[in-house]
């Protein structure tokens, strides 16, 4: 193609004003697609986020009021009810899972000699089942033993040794090996005897995903009983264990809300990143429209106010093809101009929502990506007006007006 | 004049069908999507108490120690301990005063339908419905000697009056919560602050109400549980002495003062408390910390409307500005495509100003017709966030000042963006045009 990107340029010289709004316009679209498209991959990230535990086989069965209210005995006829249904490996009385309710989160301190708690975290509080149940996975250190659930007196279990998740040791003691680093939590000195592959909060959050510390203990009065079978059972597990629990305690309350298979509890967790997922979906994609409508609407009014040069240039022997990459380079010509500024507000924009709101810093990996849809979408919306363009015969010339 | 300019207006709109149609969708699609945030942030931030909130103060207290910190999404000394609350409760100093925290009962009787359940209510002291105005619709609230003696009386949502007792007269019944048996006294009409101004912080703000209401004695005998946050700083709390431990703040309080004379009073009177509780080496913080909020100050402070809304906000507007750039484009583009046209009403005697306003009106009648269709996305919008699972999504709906909101920032929009291209066009010389055609 024989297309000169001067002679472009110089017609777009006439019109600086609507060039200039126009790539104002993509600048700007440029700047919010970017942003938009970031926080979006960090939403589908954070509710695909992993776990830590063996979320396909789980059925999650919770009770309304602290375990405390209901009763040890109670609770172990639960127990022992839910570990009689068919199909069902084992069960554990916890005090959490994660994507239930908050229920151990308390400050502890990892500098012995300073009273502030200095840290605070999540801390599951099981009985022994709990590991082998809900499948974490040791990455370093050993098991907690059998002997080592021990009783509680207030909060936590007296036992001094614990499991952490690994990323949580390695942010309160960085540099330092995690194994066997002690804290003081609820009165009692613990020991880090093993490190288990992130185990998320209940509740996980951009801020504090996997800061999960799993203590045992031997009188455990949780309300959540987590259940372990197959992934096809799971469905018939779960209602099952509803109405086990109807009938060997009626007075109890099921808390339907945090009860359900593991993958249901995600589900429920991340409703409302979802919805924030697709209302950015949503601007993003009204934006690409309204950017598509301006770039066809001026390219249109050019088309139709050149129609005689274009005539002209008919005439003289341009082909069509020659027209129709005319219209295209003038468009990739103001497209990537709103582009290099739109690059440069995408990371103001993105300083300013980094100052108010907790969101991280732009990846440079996503100005290419916005560049690209830009671009695309420029091509595509000069598409139709170039064609239109590409058609006017070459008998205009020889008419007047 | 302005009929003619109208009917040129609808002229050379009818004449570019296609391009008015695109610009009147994206002025739509600007203002739907701004005016679906600026809504939900609009209920987000209303009064939760009109004609009253101006007279509550929330006062704060520091009793932390220098060394400690507090976790980022909340500050321990937001809430009082018992100690400190009691000082405030029985100095009197303030027309009203009551000391509240958020609080999670079983109800086991009477019961209508099978198996104990549990409701979410307040713990408070007796100033409390006199001083939010909380109407009653049978009853009336407990006295200060109830408060003193700890006494088991209870008040009741009509809600929560109406599953426990039917369609019997509840007053003087017995309601038994968890272990303790509470005589009902009153039952209040329906009354929903939105938001829950006076709760906690971490607890839900919107779309909630209190089930019940018991004197604050009476649930810290019993130990009832708090649901919301207990923050401590001493080395001997546990759960058995929380409640009443002065290194544990866990209450909220609020205060009626109906004049600035009484609010300055009060204000020095927290700060000598502080001086008073330093002297005495319970408080480490300087006197000067201590302060008291205005009820927007303080919802201010708990900062109730989550990021995400304000980023939705953001992101809205922006794509507000985009779709108003787009405007000022196409419209340029238009008006300078009749040229020829405006140059002979220029040479027939019109002035810049003419033109100008001929042009004006154009971009009028598209934000006129933009807004309408802004405010049906917007109310689409509204709806789509009505599906949401947060607390705040039930709240969502326009109310009459946010109907005109839209339509005026849509005509505010089209007309900023008709200015600059109607500018334009109205500097064409006459001559220059004219010998063109």
């Amino acid at each position: 193609m024989r297309i000169d990107i001067r002679h472009v340029a110089a017609a777009l010289r006439r019109h600086r004003l609507a060039t200039f709004l126009i790539g104002l316009q993509i600048a700007l679209a440029c700047a919010v697609l970017c942003n938009a498209l970031f926080l979006l991959t960090g939403r589908l990230q954070l509710m695909k986020m992993p776990s830590g535990i063996d979320e396909q086989n789980l059925v999650v069965v919770s009770l309304q009021g602290t375990g405390g209210d209901l009763g040890r005995d109670t609770l172990l006829r639960v127990k022992q009810a839910l570990r009689g249904i068919a199909d069902v490996a084992s069960v554990s009385m916890t005090n959490a899972v994660p994507f239930t309710q908050q229920a151990g989160e308390i400050g502890f301190r990892s500098v012995l000699d300073d009273p502030s708690y200095n840290q605070q975290g999540h801390f599951y509080v099981a009985d022994n089942d709990f590991i082998r149940t809900v499948g974490v996975r040791l990455a370093d250190g050993r098991w907690l033993g059998d002997d080592e659930a021990t009783s509680s007196q207030s909060f936590l279990p007296i036992s001094p040794s614990v499991l952490m998740s690994r990323s949580y040791a390695q942010r309160i003691w960085p540099g330092k090996p995690s194994l066997g680093q002690v804290f003081f939590a609820d009165g009692v000195q613990r020991r880090v005897v093993g490190l288990i592959d992130d185990l998320a909060r209940p509740n996980p959050e951009p801020s504090a995903l996997h800061n999960t510390v799993l203590i045992t203990g031997s009188n455990v009065l949780g309300q959540v009983f987590v259940l372990r079978t197959a992934a096809p059972s799971r469905d018939r597990v779960l209602r099952q264990a509803l109405d086990a629990v109807a009938h060997v305690a009626p007075e109890v309350v099921v808390d339907l809300d945090y009860s359900g298979t593991l993958s249901d509890l995600r589900g429920r967790y991340f409703a409302s990143n979802r919805a924030m997922a697709g209302m950015l979906c949503g601007i993003i994609a009204a934006m690409l429209l309204v950017t598509a409508l301006g770039i066809v609407g001026l390219a249109s009014f050019w088309v139709q106010q050149r129609r005689r040069q274009i005539g002209i240039r008919r005439a003289i022997g341009a082909r069509r093809s020659d027209i129709l990459g005319y219209f295209q380079t003038e468009n990739f010509l103001i497209v990537t101009g709103g582009i290099a500024v739109g690059m440069v507000m995408a990371f103001a924009l993105n300083i300013a929502l980094m100052k108010l709101y907790e969101v991280p810093r732009l990846p440079l990996a996503y100005l290419p990506w916005g560049a690209v849809v830009l671009w695309v979408l420029g091509q595509l919306a000069v598409l139709g007006p170039a064609i239109r363009a590409a058609r006017v015969p070459p008998v205009v010339a020889t008419r007047s007006v | 004049m302005l009929g003619y300019y109208w009917s040129l207006a609808m002229r050379s709109m009818w004449r570019s069908r296609v391009l008015t149609a695109l610009m009147v969708m994206a002025i739509g699609l600007g203002i739907g999507a701004s005016m679906t945030m600026l809504t939900v942030l609009h209920v987000m931030s209303g009064d939760p108490l009109p004609g009253r909130s101006h007279l509550l103060f929330y006062p704060h207290l520091d009793p932390l120690p220098l060394k400690y910190s507090s976790p980022a999404e909340y500050n321990a000394s937001d809430n009082l301990t018992w100690p400190d609350a009691m000082a405030l409760l029985s100095a009197h100093r303030a027309t009203r005063q009551a000391a509240m925290a958020g609080g999670e009962v079983l109800v086991r009787e009477p019961l209508q339908d099978g198996s104990p359940f549990r409701v979410e209510g307040r713990y408070t002291t007796a100033d409390f419905f006199a001083m939010f105005g909380v109407p009653f619709a049978a009853g009336e609230g407990w006295s200060a000697d109830d408060d003193a003696a700890r006494a088991h009386v209870v008040v009741l949502s009509t809600e929560l009056a109406r599953r426990l007792f039917g369609d019997r007269n509840p007053l003087g019944r017995t309601v038994r919560l968890e272990d303790a048996d509470f005589r009902v006294v009153g039952v209040i009409a329906n009354w929903e602050p939105e938001p829950l101004f006076y709760a906690d912080s971490v607890s839900r703000a919107f779309g909630k109400s209190d089930a019940f209401f018991l004197p604050l004695g009476a649930a810290v005998d019993l130990k009832l549980s708090g649901n919301g946050n207990f923050s401590g700083w001493g080395r001997s709390d546990d759960e058995s002495t929380r409640m009443i431990s002065p290194t544990t703040s866990w209450l909220q309080f609020w205060v009626q003062l109906d004049n600035a004379t009484s609010v300055a009073a009060y204000r020095q009177f927290l700060v000598d408390y502080s001086a008073q509780q330093q002297a005495l080496g319970r408080f480490e913080r300087p006197a000067s910390s201590a302060r008291l909020d205005t009820l927007a100050q303080r919802l201010e402070h708990q900062h109730l409307v989550p990021g995400d809304v304000r980023l939705q906000l953001w992101l809205a507007l922006s794509f507000l500005v985009v779709c108003v750039l787009n405007i000022v484009a196409l419209l340029l583009a238009k008006f300078l495509r009749r040229s020829g046209e405006l140059s002979v009403r220029r040479a027939l005697g019109a002035r810049r100003r003419d033109i100008f306003m001929q042009l004006g009106t154009e971009a009028l009648v598209i934000g006129v017709l933009g807004g309408m269709l802004g405010l049906l996305l917007a109310q689409a919008g509204l709806w789509s966030v009505r599906q949401r699972p947060d607390d705040y999504a039930q709240l969502a709906s326009m109310d009459a000042s946010m109907l005109a909101t839209t339509f005026a920032l849509s005509v505010v929009a089209c007309l900023f963006a008709g200015f600059v291209p109607a500018w334009r066009a109205s500097r064409v010389p006459p001559a220059l045009q004219m010998k063109q055609l």
